[in-house]
């Protein structure tokens, strides 16, 4: 066995790393995956009929299915029989008991980002109620939200308190079959959020997983189904600006997002998990679903992303643009350093008449990484209008990285119009010197300019995530120059 | 304030510099004057501490320290400005932005603490105002879409807000009309003082209508070939640098 594959195997089974005492029986079942495998998690789960018959049939889907090979990645073939699918949410008594037992570096990039401490015990995994009172905290959100009538819980909550609209809505903008990690996650999904908007209502605060109520820690392959009902407005903030802890390995999310008439929806993510080390070792394998469906008229969808972490970042936030005149949008900053591989993008598919997208791709590269954007627009026979406009552009930093685009247009209307820009730049020693010159640091100098050529994404963020986002991305790139 | 003995350097195996001496007191200004490809910029871009360049001889002292053995951050924090010949774009990047960042790194390497925002935006607009520069250059990225012009006006903008001990200026004066050419100027000289010196790189007399040089250099083949006072730059202008250099028309 190579040493490569004993790396992936290691990272497959990283979960009983950290000595944490498993107790396979009532936790988590054991390696493998047949249907066997998704009854128990359904039954684990105590679903109803109508989720275990929409697993099975996409488990007997994804037998059928190929592990797709375009995307410009390469990595040493998963053994899906050798993956524990279910495991609980971690308890109290798996967690840390105090921030001093936390790993110190994890803590210093805590404090790199300016997370407050509270929350970094938080982000740390640490079992909050034991350190610190965060149930107010908590009480007050689910109060307010309540009295707008936002629904915001955990997928499995949302199982059992409101399965009409689980039964409404799942799978109907990404189809079980959809694609290999798609139908996977509909076989084994564990939890995630479930988030609904009534009509008319502008949900009141920024939702966030992190503010999720007993927020699950949700494993490899959670499920994400956000709804905004006419006329409503929510924004949605995912992941940390952290890097979690969860020691997951192949992450299979699918994001599902749905805005009926006049409705928006934001979704913004910050994602940085693990990428391994300087040579490449470890890191996450993040094959993620993420589509939205603008099903109304006027509706409206905007992904912004800012992909710092992972191994292998496989991800293309999409727009299905059915209402007419609906709108996409696609802010996203890719970062890929080290020996990270992320193949992303967007899907926009107009259908309706008038409808309008916008593609802003940034994609960094340093180390010996290799960063590509592959995007689709496609405009159908119906989409009498169309519009849209992308610019994607590349920042290469020293030579030993990669950026490649592959933009990809069908335009089936002529009345439609397509614009693309793109460029690619190498971080200039010129704008380098030019700072050093005036007494800035090589490392202040750097982030300045990548801030900089990121500017047009970040001012998509939330503001108090824009500037997590930015510390991040210095943290990601530290050592990338000089 | 700097000297600079039998200084030699070279850039991909190429010698541009050899043996360059040169010598600027307190409150001076000098005019380096040659032909194109006499190695002028390079001598620039050697003070300033680029790494392409590198030096095979000599020493540079400034300001009592030795020049050489300092990282190009730590140059411009020991009060070493360098007014480019071609001012790089910084897109994204708020042309304020870096301005501050700039200050506020020179005033830490002093023991100074950050400049207070609000005297900062004071400040730079009253020197936008003296280099008659619109307001709308505070927010616009680095260079970023700058005319040639506004380019080497910011430069100069930005050395007034830095307040360098010694400047050394590329060819600041080319590619500027005659009002640019006299407001970039008059910035120089509202700079001047007994603990400043400048060093004014340029190809023509014009610029030194303006600002009155204490010493005047003829630089080719990579070393002063000649000095004198500001009436050797008149007599370049008019028998050109061949004859200058040779010494025939003194």
């Amino acid at each position: 066995m190579s040493s490569k594959t004993q790396d992936v195997e290691t990272l497959l089974r990283q979960k009983y790393r950290h000595g944490f005492v498993t107790d396979i029986e009532s936790d988590s079942l054991p390696p493998g995956l047949d249907e066997s495998t998704v009854a128990a998690i359904s039954r684990k789960k105590n679903e109803p009929q109508f989720l275990l018959d929409w697993r099975l049939q996409a488990f007997r889907h994804w037998l059928t299915m190929r592990e797709p090979t375009w995307a410009a990645v390469k990595y040493t073939p998963i053994d899906y029989q050798d993956i524990s699918y279910y495991s609980a949410p971690r308890e109290a008594k798996d967690a840390p008991k105090s921030i001093d037992e936390v790993d110190p570096k994890l803590l210093a990039t805590y404090e790199k980002l300016g997370i407050p401490l509270h929350e970094r015990a938080r982000l740390a995994g640490v079992a909050v109620d034991a350190v610190f009172d965060s149930v107010s905290v908590a009480t007050t959100f689910k109060d307010k939200l309540a009295k707008a009538g936002v629904i915001f819980c955990s997928f499995s909550e949302a199982v059992h308190n409101h399965p009409e609209l689980i039964e409404r809505y799942l799978g109907t903008v990404v189809p079980a079959a959809d694609n290999f990690f798609a139908a996977l996650n509909s076989a084994v999904f564990s939890d995630g959020s479930f988030v609904y908007v009534p009509a008319g209502v502008r949900c009141p605060m920024e939702l966030s997983t992190y503010f999720r109520i007993n927020a699950a820690k949700t494993g490899q392959f959670e499920r994400t189904l956000i709804i905004a009902a006419e006329g409503a407005t929510v924004s949605y903030l995912e992941g940390c600006t952290a890097p979690m802890r969860d020691e997951n390995q192949l992450h299979a999310a699918v994001v599902e997002l749905i805005a009926l008439d006049d409705a928006r929806i934001k979704y913004s993510t910050v994602q940085n998990w693990y990428p391994g080390d300087e040579r490449g070792v470890g890191g996450i394998y993040n094959f993620v679903t993420k589509r939205g469906e603008c099903r109304g008229r006027n509706s409206k969808i905007s992904w912004t992303q800012v992909e710092t972490g992972s191994a292998i970042t496989w991800k293309y936030p999409s727009c299905v643009l059915k209402g007419d005149n609906s709108v996409g949008e696609f802010y996203s900053v890719a970062v890929a350093n080290n020996y990270q591989q992320a193949d992303t993008g967007t899907k926009m598919i107009h259908i309706g008449r008038d409808t309008k997208s916008t593609i802003v791709s940034k994609g960094i590269s340093a180390g010996h990484a290799v960063n590509t954007y592959r995007g689709l627009v496609k405009i159908l026979p119906g989409a009498a209008g169309a519009r849209n406009f992308t610019q994607c552009d590349s920042l290469l930093m020293g030579s030993s990285c990669a950026a490649h685009t592959f933009p990809y247009m069908e335009v089936r209307n002529p009345g439609a119009t397509v614009e693309h820009e793109a460029s690619t730049s190498k971080i200039g020693e010129d704008q380098l010197f030019y700072c050093l010159q005036r007494g800035i640091s090589a490392e202040d100098a750097v982030n300045m300019i990548v801030s900089g050529f990121c500017k047009a994404v970040f001012k998509e963020l939330p503001m108090e995530f824009a500037v997590e986002a930015q510390n991040l991305l210095s943290v990601s790139l530290e050592g990338a120059v000089g | 304030m700097l000297k600079i003995s039998n200084l030699s350097a070279r850039v991909a195996g190429k010698t541009i510099l050899n043996g360059v001496d040169l010598e600027v007191g307190d409150g001076e200004v000098h005019a380096i004057m040659g032909p194109n490809g006499s190695g002028k910029s390079t001598l620039a871009q050697v003070l300033a501490g680029r790494e392409e360049y590198e030096v095979t001889g000599g020493s540079v002292t400034f300001d009592g320290r030795d020049l050489l053995a300092l990282r190009p951050e730590e140059r411009a924090r020991a009060g070493l400005f360098l007014g480019f010949q071609y001012p790089v774009e910084i897109p994204g990047v708020n042309n304020v932005y870096l301005l501050k960042a700039a200050l506020n790194a020179k005033r830490k390497a002093e023991g100074q603490p950050e400049v207070d925002a609000y005297e900062f935006l004071a400040l730079i607009k009253r020197k936008m105002k003296f280099m008659q520069m619109s307001e709308a250059f505070l927010t616009r990225g680095v260079n970023e879409g700058f005319s040639g012009g506004e380019k080497k006006r910011n430069e100069i903008l930005q050395m007034l807000v830095l307040e360098p001990k010694l400047a050394v200026l590329d060819e600041t004066d080319s590619g500027l009309d005659i009002d640019a050419l006299k407001v970039v100027a008059n910035g120089v000289n509202s700079l001047r003082d007994a603990n400043r010196s400048i060093v004014l790189i340029t190809h023509y007399q014009r610029l030194l209508d303006h600002i009155t040089p204490d010493r005047v250099h003829v630089f080719a083949a990579g070393r002063i070939q000649r000095s004198g006072d500001k009436t050797l730059a008149l007599e370049l202008e008019e028998h050109g640098y061949d004859r200058a250099r040779e010494g025939r028309v003194a």
